[in-house]
């Protein structure tokens, strides 16, 4: 089954609504470009990601997928939406990556892991950018 | 319900029970009830091990007032439950009666004239009569300091935290963590833990360069063998200190929760042979219950940061979460029973240290007058007199912000002064000179720069929402502790059941009236900016020299905030 735009969107909705707007189209038709339009299940993949950036400009974030040929990471709220492509080979001793991202605002940091029999599977983890300074 | 045996014996009169205010009135029965040193050290020694937990205590060597909040809304799944109860609405759920020394100590109402009755708080040498009552039940109890020790007054400021760490050492504590502490700078915090002769403890603080644990500097836990138990104690460290305070005053490190490291942690130490596991944590209350919730394992959680005190403990899917207040105002005793490899039962007491009925320790007494002596001239210096009674905590205001706020208004000459919602900071009777001590006590620290800029009327929206999600955040996970911004010369109504960018509306400029246009500047004077290189005078400064023009501090009602909940 292929999916819509309009159906990516809804997986999508169910962490923070926050991001919204034209940037997270861009990051669905960002997603749609890597799996082709193929339908994506849930789950499967594990990011690591602080709950509120200590800083929006250079925030760690991992992830983690067992099984997984490539993970295609997105932050949904971003101007371009693209952070990366990583691939595994067959010898990779696990499917895990991590990097820094800068995230523009509040939004999703989404993983779509490509699975080695071809199926795709996408996770997200919220991650709060505030202006902070007052911690009592 | 709290047994009265366990915590005070009082004896109103049930017809002074959940009245009106009393207006005065209690000032008069509360000299009346005689307290008295063994009844508040009343414990009946349980089990095989004692835990000591004092936090927040912010510098406060002396006995200071403090006044506990009448505004603190819980929202998500907290609404309603503690510690966001108050007043009256805190003794009925307590079965605490109005007037007793429970209510003075624990509750808001009547605080002045119940201050005039019962007395100040606290003390570090009193601190110390208490600690040592309890060692001599049980000589190998583990003293735990939660943080913010080192910060909040004006010798620790003058001392680098060196007064602090002085009079601390004194007390003998067993482990620590930190929050305010790293306001010092991570070269003087290095310098402190090092000549320290207990660990400070985190296993949220993590070298942000490397993304692993600081662990030479701060280890994670650390153990203790007491009544033939194995009882391991772990960090946390205040979660969110890059973003509530400024983040190049310690750029080496970074925080967070990081509850699967917890989580996995406790694993491991359950592993190691731990027959206990005792979080020494600066997340804040409702934090706290979440991570009980979300990390199975820990059998004690010893509450800081949001400086709630309550008399018996909340549990949280087996866990016993024990918050002791601030400013030196409270010690909690935890008695234990471990057994067997597990916690068979516990037996608590958070012990209120009344300044007038617990007699000083010598020792200690004279260690905090040392620390003083160079500096008495300055710290007594009357600036001033207040007609109100000053105090911080709120969620939306106190009258020592309103005071702040009006000083950086005449002052820096502005349209609008913001005033950080911190939460330390002790409070003043009618009638009292104002010091600069007093002044310095819900000032100090080490990023103080007034600014004066300009906000355009959508950033002021922005900052508002901002902040407001950091308190109003129905997830616990998101809630940095500390109250709401304070705004001089601004009003605005705020739907707490709203989410981010929907709760503030209706800001209106108070000088003229007129709604906050978006699209205008304003001149806004401010204090503890987190930027790096923020120019201005320090707020002490600023505040002093505002109440020297103005003798004596009234305290208007303050109407401009609405809140709907």
């Amino acid at each position: 089954m292929k999916l819509s735009r309009r159906e990516m969107l809804a997986i999508g909705a169910s962490a923070i609504a926050v991001a919204g707007g034209a940037s997270a189209f861009a990051a669905t038709d960002a997603i749609m470009g890597f799996t082709g339009g193929v339908e994506v299940s849930e789950g499967g993949i594990t990011i690591t990601a602080p709950e509120i950036a200590e800083n929006g400009n250079t925030v760690p974030i991992g992830i983690e997928a067992p099984g997984a040929e490539a993970v295609a990471v997105y932050a949904d709220g971003n101007p371009v939406p693209n952070v990366a492509v990583f691939t595994f080979g067959e010898l990779s001793p696990s499917k895990s990556a991590s990097t820094r991202v800068r995230l523009a605002k509040t939004q999703n940091v989404v993983a779509v892991a490509k699975m080695a029999d071809g199926t795709y599977t996408m996770s997200q983890a919220a991650v709060k950018v505030t202006i902070g300074g007052c911690g009592g | 319900m709290i047994s009265r045996r366990d915590f005070l014996q009082v004896g109103m009169a049930a017809a002074a029970a959940y009245g009106g205010s009393g207006f005065g009135n209690w000032a008069r029965l509360a000299a009346q009830q005689k307290l008295t040193q063994d009844e508040l050290l009343q414990f009946d020694t349980f089990g095989n091990v004692s835990l000591i937990h004092v936090t927040d205590i912010h510098a406060q060597m002396k006995p200071i007032y403090f006044r506990e909040p009448s505004v603190n809304l819980g929202v998500g799944g907290n609404k309603g439950a503690v510690p966001h109860l108050t007043g009256a609405d805190f003794r009925r759920f307590y079965g605490i009666n109005d007037g007793s020394p429970s209510h003075y100590a624990l509750s808001s109402g009547d605080f002045a004239a119940l201050a005039q009755g019962y007395g100040r708080v606290g003390g570090l040498d009193r601190v110390a009569t208490v600690i040592n009552a309890i060692r001599a039940d049980r000589p190998d109890a583990i003293l735990l300091d939660g943080g913010d020790t080192w910060h909040g007054s004006y010798t620790c400021y003058h001392s680098q935290g060196q007064d602090m760490v002085n009079v601390m050492n004194a007390l003998k504590p067993d482990a620590m963590t930190l929050h305010w502490e790293f306001t010092l700078g991570s070269d003087r915090v290095h310098e402190i833990v090092e000549s320290l002769g207990f660990p400070v403890l985190g296993q949220n603080i993590f070298d942000k360069e490397w993304d692993e644990q600081a662990a030479e500097m701060f280890p994670p836990y650390t153990f203790f063998e007491r009544g033939g138990a194995k009882i391991a104690v772990i960090g946390q460290a205040f979660p969110y200190m890059p973003i509530a305070n400024p983040r190049w005053m310690f750029p080496e490190y970074s925080f967070g929760l990081r509850q699967d490291h917890l989580a996995q942690m406790v694993e491991e130490l359950r592993d190691a042979g731990a027959d206990c596991v005792v979080l020494l944590s600066h997340n804040g209350f409702d934090v706290d219950k979440k991570m009980a919730a979300v990390v199975p394992g820990i059998d004690v959680i010893l509450s800081g940061h949001t400086h709630d005190a309550l008399p018996e403990p909340v549990l949280v899917a087996g866990t016993v979460i024990l918050p002791s207040g601030s400013n030196g105002k409270f010690v909690t005793r935890c008695d234990l029973d471990i057994r067997d490899g597990g916690m068979m039962g516990y037996r608590t007491k958070l012990i209120p240290v009344f300044s007038d009925v617990i007699a000083p320790d010598a020792e200690v007494a004279a260690l905090i007058a040392d620390e003083r002596d160079p500096h008495e001239a300055a710290l007594r210096e009357v600036i001033g007199r207040t007609d109100a009674t000053l105090y911080r905590r709120g969620n939306f205001n106190g009258t020592w912000d309103d005071l702040i706020c009006d000083a950086l208004l005449s002052e820096r000459d502005a349209e609008i002064a913001l005033s950080p919602g911190v939460r330390w900071g002790p409070s003043m009777l009618p009638g009292q000179e104002i010091t600069r001590e007093d002044i310095w006590n819900v000032t100090s620290m080490t990023y103080p720069a007034a600014y004066r800029t300009e906000f355009t009327g959508a950033f002021l929206h922005l900052v508002l929402e901002d902040v407001a999600d950091n308190i109003f955040n129905p997830d616990p996970f998101f809630q940095q502790g500390g109250d709401m911004v304070r705004t001089g010369g601004l009003g605005y109504a705020i739907d707490v059941t709203k989410p981010q960018g929907a709760r503030i509306s209706d800001m209106t400029l108070l000088g003229t009236g007129e709604r906050i246009d978006p699209a205008k500047s304003y001149v806004v004077a401010g204090w503890a900016s987190v930027n790096e290189g923020t120019k201005g005078p320090p707020i002490w400064d600023v505040v002093e020299s505002h109440i020297k023009k103005q003798g004596t501090i009234t305290a208007a009602p303050n109407n401009s905030v609405k809140v709907i909940t």
